[in-house]
């Protein structure tokens, strides 16, 4: 355990948005974030959106290019190499799989295109069986291969999906929001699915997510993102349980539980106002202005992400005081 | 007990499409009082949205109520023409849409968009319903009410639109608000702030609610009772306690296996319902979850089994239920 699969140092991703041309404006969605994932392990990521957290997911695979910071792989700098051998090793399951799947391609050619690509089939006898080897693991079976997306219900497409990244081994998968677009009974089997491969292959996840809940369930370690930052990182049970940022409480305690005496008995601590808007976020720490314990300190110095107890990260200035 | 406020009787709906005849509703029948909150929990084509439009007259033109009635408040619905349906939809019973997004109309400002449901309804002049206008928009949590008025949708944030969807359905103090997924589109923090806006307006002017959700967190904390559907039926209803805790059909029983909680203290395998749901074009001859349903007998896939009831207000359409009831005694079924 603990080998570092993955890992991004002071990552950070900032989108041009207008201004003139000596001022220009950027969104940062992605500022300055420090994480690891361990081989074999999921990290969640949770915020509410516009957060940056499907930014980060998308970064590390250098979908887009990053502004400032380090991305790792297995040790080897990546940030600025040529992604095409890594494409084997690292790949991404999206989000809608409506729209993620090119309508006019079988699914036999969608799942088929990262092994023509990566040259992994000989010949064409063996390009088909791997891919019925892959529809198979995902739960699908070989006549679907010459059918189109159009003809699968969304839990159906996930899958396609899924079997699509899966088509090169990688050892790493970003799965950004995967369960989001499907139906509750659906979700599940998804979930598990995700567990079974991981179990099998060995896999290292990210999962991301705005349902703590689902994240909670599959999740060795969590992150908590808001506007562009890191703002708690610690193990499932630990966050949940424990938690110490005042944002991470507020997340948590806004969850509605599925158990009618253990969510009325809550307390709910309701968060006031709306996300500030990314293209401009409060100086010093971001969640200041809707935090109740905010102090003239908050407003001037960033806090630092540190740690609070053994891998249990948190960034805030009062956290003696809060808890 | 009083009349009841909505009382829907073995409605049935069925879209007509080109593929052919969609029974989108197969027998729904609902009873409501005044005060309930009545959640709604299915997943999407299960037709818990289209009860509530049918109860709202929003159906497409190619939808109709083939069967049953529906009475709310000393009306019939089902029955009405549309211009007497306008009278009774915002006044009597009003809804708020799932997306904020696109339930505002983006050319006219928040104000002027109240203001015409107050105008519709009382004989209001244009000033007093702006006064009304901005006494809503304090009721429901909106600062600086007075400069929101003259703003248009884009200038705000998807909470504070979903705020104004409120005031609007709250405008005539409605009877009956019908929320139709009113957070999914939304963030968890704003979820929360929106939900004990709800229960927070429901003290105020004493009105009932129906939640439709897929989300079983959200009617645990604040429904009532709940009615869970699927393929255009109710399969189970009952108090909030019951279907948590005593769940009898199958299918509830499924969801809340499927669903992970977030404060269980040790990872838990999640139970997921296989198979796909169903095709409403062709549903299946008997039971619609037989399919999908663990303990399927060979009945299921033959005959509808009726309603047990388990109590008073507790009642599934199971055939394993009638076969319990058959057990000891035979008195129910």
């Amino acid at each position: 355990m603990s080998h570092k699969l993955v890992e991004v140092k002071n990552l950070k991703q900032y989108f041009h948005a207008g201004g003139s041309f000596l001022k220009p404006k950027y969104i940062k969605a992605v500022d300055d974030v420090s994480l690891y994932i361990n081989k074999g392990e999921t990290l969640g990521l949770v915020g509410e959106s516009g957060c940056g957290k499907t930014t980060l997911g998308r970064t590390i695979l250098r979908l887009y290019e990053p502004t400032a910071g380090k991305i790792f792989f297995d040790g080897q700098d990546i940030t600025h190499v040529n992604m095409l051998p890594y494409r084997r090793k690292m790949q991404i399951v999206f989000q809608d799989p409506y729209a993620s799947l090119d309508p006019r391609m079988t699914v036999g050619d969608i799942v088929g295109e990262a092994i023509d690509i990566h040259k992994l089939a000989p010949n064409k006898k063996t390009r088909r069986d791997m891919i019925i080897q892959l529809l198979e693991k995902v739960g699908l079976n070989s006549e679907h291969a010459n059918r189109y997306p159009h003809e699968f219900s969304g839990g159906q497409r996930q899958r396609i999906g899924i079997a699509r990244a899966l088509a090169v081994n990688p050892e790493f998968i970003v799965c950004d929001e995967p369960i989001s677009a499907l139906d509750v009974s659906i979700q599940a089997q998804v979930v598990n699915m995700f567990e079974e491969l991981q179990e099998e292959m060995g896999l290292t996840y990210l999962f991301i997510a705005h349902d703590l809940s689902v994240v909670r369930h599959i999740s060795h370690r969590i992150g908590v993102m808001y506007l562009g930052k890191l703002v708690e990182l610690a193990d499932d049970y630990e966050l949940v349980f424990h938690c110490v940022h005042p944002y991470t409480k507020s997340l948590i305690s806004a969850i509605p539980i599925p158990d009618p005496v253990q969510s009325r008995s809550k307390k709910r601590i309701i968060l006031e106002g709306d996300v500030p808007s990314p293209l401009n976020p409060p100086s010093g720490c971001r969640f200041r202005t809707r935090c109740r314990y905010a102090t003239k300190l908050c407003e001037e110095v960033e806090p630092e992400f540190r740690e609070v107890s053994p891998g249990h990260f948190a960034a805030c200035h009062h956290l003696d005081k809060i808890n | 007990m009083s009349e009841p406020l909505l009382n829907i009787q073995h409605e049935r709906l069925s879209f007509f499409t080109p593929a052919g005849e969609v029974k989108a509703l197969n027998d729904v029948t609902i009873q409501m009082y005044q005060g309930d909150v009545l959640g709604i929990v299915g997943e999407s084509g299960s037709g818990k949205s289209v009860t509530a439009y049918s109860i709202m007259g929003l159906i497409a033109h190619n939808g109709k109520i083939i069967g049953g009635t529906i009475d709310f408040n000393g009306h019939r619905i089902n029955e009405l023409t549309e211009k007497e349906m306008q009278k009774i939809r915002g006044n009597e019973v009003s809804i708020i849409f799932q997306d904020p997004m696109t339930s505002l109309n983006p050319v006219f400002t928040i104000g002027n968009q109240i203001t015409e449901v107050i105008r519709l309804h009382t004989n209001k002049s244009k000033k007093e319903a702006l006064e009304r206008a901005e006494e809503l928009l304090n009721l429901v949590g909106i600062n600086e009410p007075k400069k929101r008025l003259k703003q248009y949708p884009h200038e705000l944030s998807g909470g504070m639109r979903q705020r104004v969807m409120i005031a609007m359905a709250l405008a005539c103090e409605p009877k009956l608000l019908i929320a139709d997924e009113p957070t999914t589109a939304l963030d968890v923090t704003i979820q929360a702030q929106i939900l004990e806006l709800m229960m927070e307006l429901r003290q105020k002017i004493d009105m009932s609610i129906i939640m439709i959700t897929h989300d079983l967190g959200i009617v645990a904390s604040m429904c009532d009772k709940i009615a869970v559907m699927y393929a255009g039926k109710i399969v189970e209803y009952g108090k909030t306690e019951d279907i948590f805790y005593n769940p009898k059909h199958e299918y509830t029983r499924g969801l809340l296996r499927s669903i992970p909680v977030l404060t269980e203290k040790e990872h838990r395998k999640l139970v997921p319902i296989e198979g796909t749901p169903v095709d409403l074009l062709n549903p299946p001859k008997g039971c619609p979850f037989a399919p999908r349903c663990n303990s399927c007998m060979k009945i299921c896939l033959r005959e509808m089994p009726e309603y047990t009831y388990i109590t008073e207000d507790h009642y599934s359409a199971c055939w394993l239920l009638q076969k319990e009831a058959y057990m000891k005694g035979g008195e129910n079924s």
